[in-house]
């Protein structure tokens, strides 16, 4: 009979966090050197979900590669979407329609909005509060719903062509959106922050845990609502626009805490900063054609591009290489959680078990993304 | 100054002769605008044999500022490449593989076109002093990665860094290591971040990261003894 | 004679089914009340409103087979479940339902209870220790921190009643609050000084924490947090075994839940001055339950330090205090 718990003698021992554990959301593996319940050392341990995706990038022309996109961030599947469309389209040249723009703004920020009810959902089974998970699921359900009316699918979307979208928007989503709108402008001061943002448990669980600093967030080149929760005023859609956004009146959620309360808290703001978007997007919705006429088959100039767009989790890159041929020399892809996660190692020691997995919460994990 | 300027001064010293032709250019137009001064002292004062002084005085000068501006030529044209929007000097940048090796130095490229404003093209041993400067600028590290130019035998190392600022600067640096021993300095002591993605950029490349502590893949098997990304590579 | 041997026989029996209804029904109340708090149905499937789902689990959980996992404690392995379900069965036996309604009576019954509590606490040490999983450990290390923390205030504050009373016969503490809830040891004002009943709400809101907290239940579940520890003690057991934890820990709720009434909502008494009866008794047990599984679909868990906090910081000064008020109360009305 072998001895429970394998003590060395300075009393450490190895906790493998993952890769099944209920609160890593998908198959990350943190090594955790702990002392009792304090971690010693956290060593995360990626790639269970890696699928190389840059490489089936390489086999195949620019538009097959498309369905992929959507299967790394399967929570913002649309962003991917976009950063790919971006990165091929300023590599082609390729003009979208204005009309196109608009609608991939509102469904963008649709799926934002259904990635951070997740999150938040996600993020407070994490903290072992199970009912909110339904009641964001309930919200969630409705944005799904009319998303699949004009993308055709659920979770991994392939709606965006290269120079526009594949379908148009019809009146009956554009109410609907409307209607969903103003169904979660009522629930969310009610059901999200009396019940649950107000809560003290929440409260003492979350402020002044898990600190990341600015220099660190930078250091380890954090973006997204990670990087606003430490106090830097960085969002991809205000510092380097691309589409339509630069038209739309928004705000940046930045809080300077540092904490997993505020990075909680910028993610709840962007929430509503995001349905400003839409509103005002749907407001505002040109007539006019969806697609551009593009080539079945692109050969752009051969060179090197780059295109970044703001998914739910951050700065998500796409670099294009090309070589003048029909399909891309190379595709390297900047997911945002890869260098969010990077700064837990150095975050996590010295705290407790507990708080770690909080932190880890905060941080929006989305391992098919951070494996690739 | 804006921001991509003020970091392009600050990478110059990656360049010592770079930097030392663009002083020599300033000095030449400094040199000018000292001549037209003088020109215009000259011409106030009118007088004769100040007169003959001057100008001997002035050609000299000019002597000067021209074979300074002769010697910066080519790299003057690389560097306003870029603003006057060069047709031909376009073409160039876009086509790095079909020049033959690219020579070190600083680029500015077209934001709008290319999703980038600088970029650097240095030895491989200069990473670190790139990282280092970009550190001490605020810029972070967006990522890292590699090309594998096959048939130049070569592999191309990039690191991309970025800047929190509301003014969009990003800044490529990247290197050639070649293909057969790839080994480029870690830039990990300067930027925690590039842990993993040098590891990733091993995993896949093969590119060894030399002084980095702990380069076992990452994404791949802990086993994986092969780098997909590599263009013979066969599973 | 005859009757005196017959009568705990037949009263055991009926608490026995008692306690098997409520450990399994329980479960499927909490399934269905979190589900209204949920906004959704709750098991539909099995009988009217799920009503037989309770039985389609205890078969499957009874047909799985008993899987003792390479490398445990393979005898604590299998006694720590039934040491969760013993403890909860036989407090059972002393709880005094209505007047005449018990199967034994003990003069030290609150004592009883307490002793018997802390061994339902060895269940949790034994099985975590014994699964040789390290989450598990980390559970049983939690949990003993816990009920050792949470354990004093809630003596403490028995001790509180005992002084009132002037008895430990859980009987006799209910007998005492008879007629109307002025009578009843959380308001005491009729049987007691008014001083007295101002400060009992504060020891039946301790007493509640600390009953929550002992049987584990959320926001106090750290031996069991399913999002940290996976499920703590019971992560590597299975069949029967996980099915006597579950037993164990609703018996445990029903229990305390018993005592809670019996100590503080004056038992089996009708309020306004009703007639009582073993009714009464049911309607408060059941009301607390469900406020039990109310806070726990509520409320996120708290982290083991601040509730270790909780208690050593706040709650034991309290009862303390508490405690020192009542005996000077006692003397000086």
């Amino acid at each position: 009979m072998s001895v429970p718990v394998q003590c060395r003698h300075d009393e450490t021992f190895v906790l493998n966090l993952g890769p099944q554990h209920p609160a890593t959301h998908g198959v990350l593996r943190v090594k955790l050197t702990m002392d009792g319940e304090y971690i010693v050392k956290a060593e995360p341990v990626l790639g269970y979900i890696h699928r190389m995706h840059e490489k089936m990038a390489e086999d195949g022309n620019f538009a097959q590669f498309m369905p992929n996109t959507a299967r790394m961030d399967y929570l913002h599947a649309l962003a991917y979407n976009h950063g790919y469309c971006l990165a091929v389209e300023r590599a082609a040249g390729i003009e979208v329609p204005e009309r196109a723009e608009y609608i991939r703004v509102i469904t963008v920020e649709m799926n934002r909005l259904t990635s951070h009810l997740l999150w938040w959902a996600a993020f407070l089974l994490d903290l072992g509060g199970f009912s909110p998970l339904l009641y964001a699921f309930d919200d969630r359900e409705q944005i799904l719903d009319l998303l699949e009316r004009i993308t055709g699918s659920r979770l991994t979307y392939c709606y965006f062509r290269f120079g526009g979208v594949y379908n148009d928007i019809d009146d009956e989503f554009i109410a609907g959106t409307y209607a969903f709108i103003k169904r979660l402008r009522s629930r969310l001061p009610r059901l999200y922050h009396d019940l649950v943002t107000g809560n003290i448990i929440l409260i003492k669980r979350l402020k002044g845990i898990g600190m990341l600093s600015k220099e660190q967030a930078r250091r380890y080149g954090c973006t997204g609502p990670v990087a606003r929760g430490s106090g830097i005023n960085y969002d991809v859609r205000k510092n380097e626009p691309y589409s339509v956004y630069p038209e739309f009146d928004f705000d940046v959620p930045v809080y300077n805490e540092c904490d997993s309360m505020a990075r909680y808290m910028v993610r709840m703001d962007e929430i509503e900063q995001s349905m400003r978007i839409i509103e005002q997007a749907l407001d505002k919705l040109p007539d006019g054609p969806v697609r551009a006429k593009v080539p079945k088959i692109l050969k752009p100039a051969a060179g090197d591009y780059w295109a970044s767009v703001e998914t739910a989790r951050g700065n998500l890159g796409h670099r294009l290489v090309c070589d003048g041929k029909k399909n891309p020399y190379k595709l390297k892809l900047r997911s945002p959680t890869f260098s969010n996660l990077s700064c837990f190692g150095e975050v996590a020691e010295g705290m407790l078990l507990a708080d770690a997995l909080a932190f880890m919460g905060s941080l929006d994990l989305v391992i098919p993304e951070i494996d690739r | 100054m804006s921001i991509v300027e003020e970091t392009r001064r600050a990478l110059l010293v990656l360049f010592p002769e770079l930097a030392a032709v663009e002083e020599e250019a300033r000095a030449a137009a400094q040199a000018e605008a000292e001549i037209q001064a003088a020109e215009e002292a000259a011409a106030a004062e009118k007088d004769e044999n100040e007169m003959d002084a001057l100008l001997a005085e002035r050609d000299a000068v000019r002597l000067d500022a021209e074979s300074a501006k002769q010697s910066v030529a080519a790299d003057e044209d690389n560097l306003e490449a870029a603003e006057q929007e060069d047709p031909a000097a376009e073409k160039k940048e876009k086509e790095p593989e079909e020049e033959g090796p690219r020579e070190n130095g600083i680029v500015l490229t077209d934001h709008a076109s290319r999703g980038t404003d600088i970029d650097v093209f240095c030895d491989p041993d200069q990473v670190v002093a790139a990282a280092g400067i970009m550190d001490e600028a605020g810029f972070f590290l967006e990522a890292i990665t590699g090309v594998d130019w096959i048939k130049e035998d070569k592999l191309e190392v990039i690191y991309d860094y970025n800047q929190y600022g509301q003014e969009q600067c990003r800044v490529v640096v990247r290197t050639f290591v070649s293909r057969t021993e790839p080994e480029i300095p870690t830039i990990m002591d300067v930027m925690p971040s590039a842990d993993w993605h040098e590891r990733e950029t091993h995993d896949f490349y093969g590119i060894r990261f030399t002084g980095h502590p702990n380069l076992i893949p990452i994404l791949l098997p802990e086993d994986a003894d092969f780098h997909p990304l590599l263009k013979d590579f066969t599973p | 004679m005859d009757t005196n041997i017959w009568r705990p026989i037949l009263y055991l029996i009926g608490f026995m089914a008692f306690a098997g209804i409520n450990a399994a029904y329980l479960g499927w109340c909490e399934r269905k009340g979190a589900g209204r708090i949920q906004r959704r149905t709750g098991p539909m499937e099995v009988g009217f409103q799920g009503l037989l789902q309770p039985l389609a689990d205890g078969l499957k959980l009874m047909s799985k087979q008993l899987l003792v996992p390479d490398g445990v404690d393979s005898i604590l392995f299998r006694v720590a479940p039934i040491l969760a379900m013993i403890p909860a069965l036989t407090s059972m036996a002393v709880i005094p339902f209505a007047g005449n309604v018990q199967a034994r009576a003990v003069e030290l019954s609150v004592l009883l209870i307490f002793a018997l509590a802390s061994i339902g606490m060895m269940a949790v040490l034994l099985g975590g220790w014994a699964s040789g999983n390290k989450y598990s450990l980390i559970s049983a290390a939690r949990s003993v921190s816990q009920n050792l923390a949470y354990e004093i205030p809630m003596l403490v504050t028995v001790i509180t009643i005992v002084m009132l009373t002037g008895s430990m016969n859980l009987e006799e503490i209910a007998a005492a609050q008879q007629g109307g809830f002025w009578n009843w040891n959380i308001f005491p004002v009729a049987s007691h000084s008014l001083a007295q009943a101002i400060i009992m709400p504060v020891s039946f809101i301790i007493f509640f924490i600390c009953s929550v907290a002992e049987t584990n239940r959320a926001p106090f579940d750290m031996a069991e947090a399913e999002s940290e520890l996976i499920a703590g003690h019971m992560t590597e057991y299975g069949s029967m075994g996980f099915g006597l934890f579950m037993m164990g820990e609703y018996l445990n709720m029903v229990v305390g839940a018993c005592l809670i009434t019996i100590l503080f909502l004056g038992g089996w008494d009708g309020p306004l001055g009703l007639s009582g009866g073993i009714w009464w008794f049911l309607v408060k047990i059941y009301l607390l339950l469900f406020t039990v599984i109310w806070v726990r679909w509520t409320y996120p868990r708290t982290q083991i330090y601040k509730l270790l906090n909780l208690s050593w910081k706040i709650l034991i000064p309290f009862s303390l205090v508490n405690l020192l008020l009542t005996a000077a109360f006692i003397k000086v009305f």
